[in-house]
This record gives structure tokens, C-alpha cells and sequence, in this order.
């Protein structure tokens, strides 16, 4: 599993090797980058995916509860409906 | 499907798409700017819709050949999440066009018009309405079989459909939209390879988070069927 998490990043980042270089003059975010607020919106963002992340997670577990429950109950449902 | 190791992928991907793309080195282009990091998100909304209702249609065909409803739960939540992705992309696409493509000399209303009239757009909107008559029609049908055949052979007609209105028509004629003569995105001269590098990953983060949404979905479907035909 490790293994396969692993070849999957090698895979997807081996394009770090072919960096190109071009110098025009057009304008970008420069001065934003340059003071550091950018980091700010990384920071919001990254919360708001964190709160998106952390919500699927607890469904995700409680849907795993309902059906564990689910799977009980027709356990003993069908136990019952054996001995009588 | 219970496996847990791709959602920490997703979860791995996205906050690597999230800050890479926002603080990574992009190439320097005229009008596009800074909003060329949308593609990490807007692009990515668009790959994630076509991924989602190709699994959606193969599980429809599922259905057709074996009659098991399982399949259709499958095919309906692929297809839901899907159009929530497509929904999501086009907004997105309205927001960057908006302030990539109106003309600066005319009117704001005269460039809305410009920019309406653009075939990506059109092909893009007739696609999405394809999909919610989807939806429509397989709600109207209270029968559970019968609703489960007619939604699938349905399906299958509006994925057919996505072709042309998504991908052939508008590179047929000109728009606005970049990628007209080629792929786009995936063109050698949009993005380059610190792009891709982010690129990539994005998609398939994207994409994980939709199956994960579907996942959710069909596990809880499911449930209530289950709990529907006990009681």
C-alpha cells in the first residue's frame, strides 16, 4: 500500500525535472508573493478543505456505524426467524 | 471500495494542489495573468464531471446486462456527483471569463453578449440540461424496475450526447475558450511542465474526491433500500 502511494508521487513529480525559464515583462502577483500575504489565502483555503475533509470523514464513519448496525440487526433478525 | 488509502491520497493531493498552486512559479502570459492557476481548479472541476459520467454510463450498461439494482444506485449517485461537478466547473468558467474575456472598450453588457454566444458555453449548458432531465425522468417513474431500465438506456443516450456537445461542435468553430485546435489544457503550448506538475495531481485529487462523495452516497442509498424493503 505504502509502496503504491509512493510510485504514484514518483510518478506525478518527476516533471520537477524539466523546469523552463522565461522572463517576460507582464505583470503577476509579484509584490504579493514578495510581503508574504499569499500565504494568508493558502492558510483560508487550506482550512475551508480541512473543515470539507474532517466533514466526509465523520460520514464516512457514521455511514460505517449505520451499516455495521444494519448488519447486527439482520444477524439477529434472521437467528430469530431460524429458532421460531 | 472500503479501502481508506485513497481517500488520504485525495486528501494528500488536494492540499498539495491547494498550496502549490497558489504559491508555485507559473508561466508569464498577457490577460490570463495570475488567473492561470484557475486550471488547477476550474479544469479540473470539467475532467472530474467526464470521469465521473463515464463510470456512470459503464454502470448503466452494468445494469442493462444484469439486472442487478446495485448498479443502478451506482450509475444514478456517479451521475448525480457529476453534475454537481459540471455545475461547479461552469460557474467557475463564468467567474474567470468574465474578467479573461470581456472587452474592455465595449459595455459590459455588449461583451455578456459576446461571451454567451461562445459554442463552448452553449455545448457545455446543453450537456449539463441532458443530465437534469436525467434526473427529472428518473424521478417521475415510481415503478423501481421500470425506472431503473428507462434511466439506463437514458443514460446512455445523454453520455453519447456529451460528444458532440462537448467535444466535437465547439472545436468545430471558434470561441474564446483556449484548446479550440487542439485539447486543452493537455496542449504542450497552454500549460508547460512545472504547470503539469501540479496539474496533474490536481485531476486526479479532483477526481478521488468525487468517487469518495459517490461512495458515500451509494453506501447510504443502499441503507435505505435495504431498510425500505424490510420494513
Amino acid at each position: 500500500m505504502i509502496k503504491k502511494i509512493a510510485l504514484l508521487f514518483i510518478s506525478l513529480f518527476s516533471g520537477l525535472l524539466l523546469f523552463a525559464q522565461d522572463g517576460d515583462k507582464i505583470e503577476m502577483a509579484d509584490t504579493m508573493r514578495q510581503n508574504g500575504k499569499i500565504y494568508v489565502v493558502v492558510a483560508v483555503i487550506l482550512t475551508i478543505l480541512a473543515g470539507i475533509f474532517l466533514y466526509l470523514i465523520r460520514l464516512d464513519r457514521k455511514i460505517g456505524k449505520l451499516e455495521k448496525e444494519n448488519r447486527e440487526h439482520q444477524f439477529i433478525t434472521k437467528k430469530q426467524s431460524h429458532v421460531s | 471500495m472500503n479501502k481508506w488509502w485513497w481517500k488520504i491520497v485525495c486528501i494528500l493531493l488536494l492540499v498539495y494542489t491547494v498550496t502549490a498552486g497558489l504559491l508555485f512559479s507559473v508561466p508569464r502570459k498577457p490577460i490570463i495573468q495570475e488567473s492561470i492557476r484557475n486550471l488547477y481548479f476550474h479544469v479540473c472541476m470539467w475532467f472530474c464531471m467526464m470521469i465521473l459520467f463515464t463510470i456512470s454510463v459503464v454502470h448503466a450498461v452494468k445494469y442493462l446486462r444484469n439486472n442487478n439494482l446495485k448498479s443502478d444506485i451506482l450509475s444514478r449517485q456517479y451521475a448525480v456527483v457529476g453534475i454537481v461537478f459540471g455545475v461547479l466547473g461552469y460557474s467557475t468558467g463564468a467567474i474567470w471569463a468574465s474578467f479573461t474575456w470581456a472587452d474592455p472598450n465595449s459595455s459590459s453588457f455588449a461583451s455578456f453578449g459576446a461571451i454567451a454566444k461562445d459554442p463552448k458555453l452553449i455545448g457545455a449548458a446543453i450537456a449539463l440540461l441532458i443530465y437534469f432531465a436525467y434526473l427529472v425522468l428518473r424521478d417521475s417513474i415510481s415503478d423501481i424496475d421500470k425506472r431503473a431500465r428507462v434511466s439506463a438506456v437514458y443514460n446512455i443516450f445523454a453520455f453519447a450526447f456529451l460528444f458532440p456537445s462537448i467535444w466535437i461542435i465547439p472545436r468545430l468553430l471558434d470561441s474564446l475558450h483556449p484548446g479550440g485546435q487542439g485539447n486543452p489544457a493537455l496542449n504542450p503550448q497552454d500549460i508547460d511542465a512545472r504547470m503539469r506538475m501540479v496539474f496533474y495531481p490536481a485531476v486526479i485529487g479532483w477526481t478521488l474526491l468525487g468517487v469518495w462523495i459517490v461512495s458515500l452516497k451509494v453506501r447510504l442509498q443502499i441503507l435505505k433500500e435495504k431498510t425500505v424493503l424490510e420494513s
